[in-house]
């Protein structure tokens, strides 16, 4: 566990990087995040995070499929916005934990 | 270069040589997991391997419900392998391992296979199983990018971070 600074924020993240307290995220967060990761983020980028923030706090699970179906973007420009790994990039940039799912 | 030093695993070709659900599952989670984590992946199908990305088949796949130590009864008691051998019980069988996947979230195997290509993986037949069973190009899914040879295969293996895995 360490202690951050995003936006002039002290934000606890895991030894991942991934955010503990999801409801210190802001836009301005995930910008900076963002660029750790080497991504600038786009009006389209912030659809795709309210999308898993949204899953996240009804406590649904997040597959690669769900985003596919999910009306917001479909798989190929996922893996575009968020190249490499998308999903566990998308989570960290969101604020979220990590998925835990194969799929 | 340090002896002990860990090189990542950066490309990983799957071969998949089994046409039940179950192996061709192994095959599709595993190739689309590697590509969630970013990892270069490449599906190579041979024998009856070829079922789950031939168009006819692919969508029908099915699982063995006959000399299958680990099938149960629903409950957890031993599947008599007799039972197996009627006709529609295997039907039956295949019909609950989907509906139990499709819960999990799990895709078809088209569906599979189609977020698998969205995120850069690449889906190969191979050359000598589709001449055995007369397939043509034509007759594969449509994002399969080539039937190609076992020497085509190994020419792809380069790189030290490289892992092949028959499922």
């Amino acid at each position: 566990m360490a202690t951050k600074t995003y936006a002039g924020v002290n934000i606890e993240v895991n030894d991942e990087g991934y955010m503990l307290d999801s409801l210190k995220w802001s836009k301005e967060v995930a910008t900076e995040i963002a660029k750790e990761e080497g991504i600038e983020l786009t009006d389209k980028h912030f659809e795709v995070l309210d999308y898993i923030r949204t899953k996240v706090a009804n406590g649904d699970t997040l597959t690669i499929r769900g985003i596919n179906k999910s009306g917001v973007v479909d798989a190929k420009t996922f893996y575009q916005l968020f190249p490499g790994a998308p999903l566990k990039k998308a989570t960290k940039i969101a604020g979220v934990a990590k998925p835990e799912s194969c799929i | 270069m340090e002896k002990d030093e860990k090189v990542k695993l950066s490309k990983v070709l799957l071969i998949c040589a089994k046409g039940s659900i179950e192996d061709v599952y192994a095959t599709l989670v595993m190739g689309n997991g590697a590509v969630m984590e970013g990892i270069e992946t490449k599906l190579f199908f041979t024998f009856f391997g070829l079922d789950a990305i031939t168009k006819k088949q692919m969508n029908k796949l099915h699982t063995a419900t006959v000399g299958n130590p680990a099938m149960r009864m629903p409950g957890g008691l031993p599947f008599p392998t007799l039972l197996g051998a009627l006709p529609f019980v295997e039907a039956g069988v295949s019909a609950m391992m989907k509906s139990q996947m499709e819960k999990l979230d799990i895709p078809g195997v088209e569906e599979f296979l189609e977020l698998i290509v969205a995120g850069g993986g690449e889906i190969y037949g191979c050359k000598l199983a589709a001449d055995m069973f007369g397939l043509k190009k034509e007759d594969l899914y449509d994002d399969v990018k080539g039937i190609i040879t076992v020497g085509d295969l190994y020419a792809m293996c380069d790189g030290p971070g490289t892992q092949i895995i028959f499922t």
